[in-house]
């Protein structure tokens, strides 16, 4: 791959469009989630609001450096993670500042935000910021797990470490994708997703019905701005990845908006079905569930 | 007597230095975990903590003036009147008209209200009812670690004249005396549909640009510690809690 000024403009505007389809998507599944319990549900341009209204905030205090640098590591995570992975497969324009190796750089985002919180939260000093960064580090540790697996198999799968070339093994009509050709790996794969999506049964770490929302608890004004902004890119971010190595990419963006709508909604249907789970009962169900998957997955490629 | 006073100069320097302590604060027993103690660290070395002073910020809330020009205050103020986080903290029996807001029937959600479990996070403190005495220092606490700019909502008669706990010696009678009320909500209690006019009552009030408690807070700080403190007699906490 070679550099060229003009990337930069373009995966730019990836972001761009990313942040505004992450927002509006966001509100959307809060208003299926809410419909079924038969509520009308946030405006869908809810989240447009919160987010102008926690930077307008006048006020703001710190504890410290690693305070500071949480809610920017995390962001970082999630426009990193975005902006190394091909989002339209084919385009010039968006296929970002992906490279031979990006599928490794990914795993290493995916799990960057977390750390980073943590560091932050940490500094807090808040006891609930310290147990809800205790309860999302093991959930997040476990449910990786499977999902580090699935991208073993479907690396051995295709013989590269390169996302691209993933997607273009997945060409040529529905039966190629990787859903079809290695369904262990999948499913062990979204188990896995619906760990990291901060939605029931696996939500316990930021529910407000539970200790008061974990890490976050001492994040306000602009702190919490910076990691709203990353709620609503991260999952697209990571839901990129999975399109990606499992759904065959997409190679223009309507197809991109329904693929990820219809990843997101996997989870969300999960979400209002089944009641939250407790951390050590996820850990357990990760590990009996989705390892077992991920490992017969490699085996069988 | 020249060289007395100069010797005086002289020894002013070693002289011990006067604790800064508020008068109030030490007549009261403190709670453990305040008490001022020496702590020897693991090299040997001793040192000297008083909770209050260390842990605590000392400085008291300051006046935060809307800094843009016109046009981005009201589009701040708007994003403000329709974002209205609600801390989740019910103060007495009112909290039990805030729920059936959250459920179908009622639904907030649709008109930008939610609840937020955290004070850092919430912008507006609804005094659900009553406040006995116990829980103005709680409501207290949580208020001032809410962010400028920040509303308080009396709802129910009770916070604004005592309601029919109005001889009780063991309730405040009149919320604005010790917090910045910028609306009551009338009735005991206030039927949910009051609740969401008051509400929007209250976003009209921020629109309009006229729901500025938090600086009305911090200019008359001092007023409002006094009544605070008239009526709190175990004040065993920092003057302002950031």
């Amino acid at each position: 791959m070679s550099f060229e000024w003009i990337m930069i403009p373009y995966s730019l505007l990836t972001l761009f469009i990313v942040i505004n389809y992450g927002l509006l998507l966001t509100a959307l599944m809060q208003k299926i989630g809410a419909r079924v319990g038969r509520r009308h549900g946030i405006p869908i341009w809810q989240n447009y609001i919160d987010l102008l209204k926690n930077y307008s905030i006048r006020s703001s205090i710190t504890h410290g450096v690693m305070f500071y640098l949480g809610p920017v590591f995390r962001l970082t995570g999630g426009v990193g993670l975005l902006l190394f992975v091909p989002t339209i497969f084919g385009s010039e324009m968006f296929s970002n500042l992906s490279f031979a190796g990006d599928l490794i750089l990914a795993l290493y985002f995916i799990f960057f935000g977390s750390l980073g919180m943590a560091l932050g939260a940490g500094e807090s000093g808040h006891p609930h910021s310290a147990i809800g960064v205790s309860r999302g580090l093991s959930q997040v540790t476990t449910s990786e797990l499977p999902f580090a697996l699935a991208v073993f198999a479907v690396a051995l799968q295709y013989q590269t470490l390169s996302v691209n070339d993933i997607v273009a093994a997945q060409q040529g009509g529905v039966m190629n994708w990787t859903l079809f050709t290695n369904p262990l790996a999948v499913a062990a794969a979204m188990l896995s997703f619906l760990g990291s999506m901060m939605r029931p049964p696996f939500d316990v770490v930021l529910a407000p019905q539970e200790i008061p929302i974990g890490p976050p608890t001492e994040y306000h004004s602009s702190y919490l701005a910076l990691m709203q902004t990353n709620r609503v890119i991260f999952p697209i971010a990571k839901m990129v990845v999975y399109m990606n190595l499992f759904f065959g990419g997409a190679a223009s963006w309507p197809v991109f908006f329904l693929k990820i709508f219809l990843i997101y909604f996997f989870s969300l249907f999960i979400g209002v079905v089944f009641p939250r789970f407790r951390v050590e009962q996820s850990v357990r169900w990760f590990l009996i569930w989705a390892m077992p998957l991920g490992i017969a997955a490699i085996l069988v490629v | 007597m020249k060289d007395d006073f100069e010797k005086l100069l002289d020894q002013q320097p070693e002289k011990e230095p006067e604790p800064q302590e508020r008068p109030a604060l030490r007549d009261i027993p403190v709670r453990e975990e305040l008490v001022p103690r020496t702590v020897t660290a693991p090299d040997g070395q001793e040192i000297r903590i008083d909770p209050l002073q260390d842990y605590y910020c000392q400085a008291g809330p300051t006046v935060q003036t809307p800094a843009y020009t016109r046009i981005i205050e009201d589009l701040f103020n708007w994003a403000r009147a329709e974002s209205l986080w609600i801390l989740g903290f019910g103060t007495g029996c009112g909290a039990i008209e805030m729920r059936p807001l959250m459920t179908p029937r009622f639904d907030a959600y649709r008109y930008g209200i939610q609840w937020r479990p955290t004070p850092r996070q919430a912008n507006l403190l609804v005094i659900s009812g009553y406040l006995s005495v116990k829980t103005l220092k709680r409501a207290i606490r949580s208020y001032e670690q809410m962010q400028n700019p920040k509303y308080v909502v009396g709802l129910g008669s009770c916070t604004i004249n005592g309601g029919m706990y109005w001889d009780s010696y063991n309730t405040i009678k009149r919320l604005d005396d010790y917090l910045p009320v910028d609306l009551y909500i009338t009735g005991c209690m206030p039927r949910p549909e009051a609740l969401l006019q008051g509400f929007d009552d209250l976003k009209k009030l921020i629109r309009a640009g006229k729901a500025e408690g938090a600086n009305k807070y911090a200019e008359n700080f001092e007023r409002y510690k006094t009544n605070q403190k008239r009526v709190i007699k175990d004040w065993d906490m920092p003057d302002y809690s950031w």
